[in-house]
């Protein structure tokens, strides 16, 4: 059994290894077969891990691949622990990415015209794009299969370091440099509180496995400790809540979500893998995988809640006033970003992976077709000067379509019953907060369905606003790029419906997930049978509020488009605080990246050339030298000083050792 | 009478008269060698003392193996002084500070 897991695991990273090193010998086909063939592979596992999960037949599976070291009883390990949780990430990773290598071929096709001419980055950067993101599938695979928390910290970071190396890729734009720095160093804030969250569990449970954690977590559950002085804290809550940190920066949690958008400098397939799909759901994985902890701290629950929600709304707000294509969308997954989030906090961990699952597949859909939209425009990426393009591009137009309705949540698609179980979940709870919380994804709907057929509207219906050179070469994308989008399309129509009463409502995470009973909002939900909760749904206020969003859009961006900008100076600063992002990147840009711009001058100036040059290097230098110029007065030169003191001391010595 | 302690005193004075004179000359060569002869001669002065007063002939004896030393060294001193003389051209003390740090 162990066998496939490792397959599952490393044909990617083989992939990755044999078109990083010999990229430049094996030209651009092999570059792209090797690694399409390797995550094809693990995909193709991991389908078959999920059926074997699905039907009974496998077992979940916890075993140690590698020891690294044991270290005061603390084992460090490579292991895997495969249970239907990891079966599902699995799969949803490595279908993605699949389709994401599928998709590229076609995308990055013509990337030489991205570089200038002579430039060594841009020689063989096909090769290297795959070897990438063949490299962040096996990351986000080690992190996900791990079973014991140095591997996932191993994987975070993994896959932080090849999102910054994507984000970077066309290395020779400024914008791509700020914004793949950006992304780190706020992803670094993130794993900051998750590394002391980590090191606070080795030093309070004396193991990093998760099963040994799991099962000790009760025992500790009313545990204080002092961190500082003498209030005392929870110690679940503060493992729970730095925990939680690492997730907020990586899953993009309002405050550190200003990255995301930023990573749209990235090339598209990227945005739709790792920022749509896999990396930025890590967050949530971990804490539906620390249930077991998160289920002992209320606090921790209530807090994930309201920044869920604060992400969930506020960042959907911003979608409405973007004009790049890829930032529409890019806002949008921060704010499904903040529905799952609050899915977690509500004790309703099988919705949000529920919903991350069906997310993963229209958000990519979306970004991939997006991106082809993109080709289609010669990297034109202003919706202003796009319209019309359903008679160009259907396939692009039918499979976007289906994404948006599965994001706003039209009853069947799948993104409806992910988003209507959260919803209810959060109706239902009652941790601190839930109101708020309530009200906020409530609300979200309506601006979901408004900025995403504002979106969709602007782009392929209306006038069309693009010049006569590129309406001359508008074209449907090649085939490669369109089947993936077909291949995306299919589960965002159809696994919703087809999954939802066994794993959100059903015992699919059975002994994976636990909830306390006194949070278990799911079962308070009180779920029938999958067409109950569709004719529930069909005339719920989240449906007549989606509706109202597309209608709204319609009649703005189809009918009436000069109301979008009357509106635009009516509510003018209404307008440039969401076109500045509520002030968030100035507010960090001058305190963080200002303030530590100005450490760094201090360090540089007062500490290392005043200080450690100036006074103890070059100091004590001069003080040798000074004192040296003193002493050297004794050496006259005359003869009769020295045997004068040779006297002396000989009259010294007799007077001290003489008697 | 005369005491011993009186003729070590003498010598004692002797003895640092000679030493206050090779560090206050500052003038001439010959008055250090000329102290130096003080310096044994005070020397010469102890053994006498003691010799006398506790009778016993040793101290005399040794008396003209100082003065015999006492010659050849300041036979030789001279000598160097002419050498210096020939090279420095001055037996100014002052002016023989080529040690000088």
């Amino acid at each position: 059994m162990e066998k496939i897991y490792l397959a599952i695991a490393f044909t990617p990273l083989i992939g990755a290894i044999i078109a990083g090193f010999w990229g430049a010998q094996i030209g651009r086909a092999g570059a792209h077969w090797v690694t399409s063939v390797g995550v094809g592979i693990s995909a193709f596992l991991s389908i078959i891990v999920l059926l074997g999960f699905i039907t009974g037949h496998r077992e979940a599976f916890n075993g140690s691949v590698y020891i690294w070291m044991i270290s005061d009883g603390i084992t460090f390990e490579v292991g895997f622990l495969v249970d239907t949780l990891t079966a599902m990430m699995m799969a949803v990773v490595t279908f993605v990415s699949f389709c994401v290598h599928i998709y590229t071929i076609g995308y990055m096709a013509h990337d030489e015209e991205n570089w200038p001419t002579g430039s060594k980055a841009g020689t063989n950067s096909y090769q290297r794009f795959f070897s990438y993101i063949s490299l962040f599938t096996f990351s986000m695979l080690l992190l996900v299969m791990s079973n014991n928390f140095l591997q996932l910290f191993f994987g975070w970071e993994a896959v932080g370091l090849v999102s910054y190396l994507l984000i970077g890729f066309w290395s020779n734009r400024e914008t791509a440099i700020f914004a793949n720095m950006k992304a780190f160093l706020v992803n670094r804030v993130g794993d900051f509180g998750f590394l002391l969250g980590i090191a606070a569990v080795a030093m309070y449970f004396n193991t990093v496995d998760y099963a040994e954690v799991f099962a000790k977590a009760p025992e500790l559950a009313n545990t204080q400790i002092q961190i500082w002085g003498d209030t005392s804290w929870s110690l679940m809550t503060v493992i729970c809540i730095l925990l939680f940190v690492g997730a907020m920066g990586k899953s993009a949690q309002v405050p550190l979500h200003v990255w995301l958008p930023d990573s749209m400098e990235g090339p598209t397939p990227i945005s739709a893998l790792i920022h749509a799909a896999t990396m930025v759901t890590a967050g949530i994985f971990m804490v539906a995988r620390m249930s077991p902890l998160y289920e002992l701290s209320e606090t921790a629950l209530s807090f994930i809640l309201i920044i869920g929600a604060t992400t969930a709304f506020f960042t959907g707000l911003i979608g409405l006033v973007q004009n790049d294509i890829k930032r529409v969308v890019a806002y949008s997954t921060l704010s499904q970003l903040g529905y799952m989030t609050v899915a977690l906090g509500a004790s309703a961990y099988a919705a949000g992976i529920f919903h991350l699952m069906t997310h993963a597949f229209f958000k990519a859909l979306l970004f991939l077709a997006a991106g082809s939209v993109i080709i289609a425009m010669h990297h034109e990426q202003d919706m202003r000067k796009m319209g019309g393009l359903k008679k160009y591009m259907p396939i692009t137009y039918w499979t976007s379509l289906i994404g948006s309705l599965a994001l706003i949540g039209l009853p069947g698609f799948s993104g409806f019953f992910s988003k209507d179980s959260i919803i209810e979940a959060v109706h239902h709870s009652q941790i601190p907060g839930a109101g708020y919380a309530y009200l906020m994804v409530i609300l979200g709907v309506f601006i979901t369905a408004l900025y995403s057929f504002r979106m969709f509207f602007m782009v392929f219906h209306g006038e069309e606003r693009m010049d006569e050179h590129t309406k001359q070469h508008l074209h449907e994308s090649p085939r490669v790029v369109t089947v993936p989008l077909i291949m995306l399309a299919i589960p965002s129509v159809l696994i919703g419906g087809m999954t939802v009463s066994g794993v959100v409502f059903g015992d699919w995470f059975k002994d994976v997930i636990y909830v306390a009973p006194a949070h278990d909002v799911l079962k308070e939900i009180g779920f029938h049978s999958t067409i109950g909760f569709f004719f529930h749904g069909l005339f719920a206020l989240p449906t007549l509020l989606a509706a109202a969003g597309v209608g709204v859009a319609y009649m703005i961006y189809m009918k009436n488009p000069e109301i979008a900008d009357k509106i635009k100076s009516a509510a003018s600063p209404l307008y440039t605080l969401l076109d500045k992002k509520y002030f968030v990147d100035e507010l960090y840009q001058a305190v963080f990246a200002g303030g530590s711009r100005w450490l760094g001058k201090v360090f540089w100036k007062v500490g290392d050339q005043a200080l450690i040059d100036g006074l103890i290097v070059n100091g004590s230098a001069r003080s040798v030298g000074f004192l040296a110029g003193v002493i050297r007065q004794i050496q006259t030169g005359y003869l009769y000083h020295y045997a004068f003191a040779m006297i002396l001391g000989l009259l010294l010595l007799l007077a001290l050792f003489v008697n | 009478m005369i005491a011993l302690s009186d003729y070590l005193m003498l010598g004692a004075i002797l003895f640092s008269l000679s030493i206050a004179g090779i560090f206050l000359n500052r003038k001439n060569i010959i008055i250090i060698l000329m102290c130096v002869e003080l310096m044994l001669l005070a020397v010469n002065m102890n053994f006498i003392a003691f010799s006398r007063f506790l009778d016993d002939s040793a101290g005399q004896v040794f008396v003209f193996f100082i003065l015999t030393v006492a010659a050849a060294e300041a036979a030789i001193g001279l000598a160097i002084l002419i050498v210096v003389f020939r090279n420095r051209r001055t037996i100014n003390v002052a002016d023989l500070d080529t040690l000088k740090g």
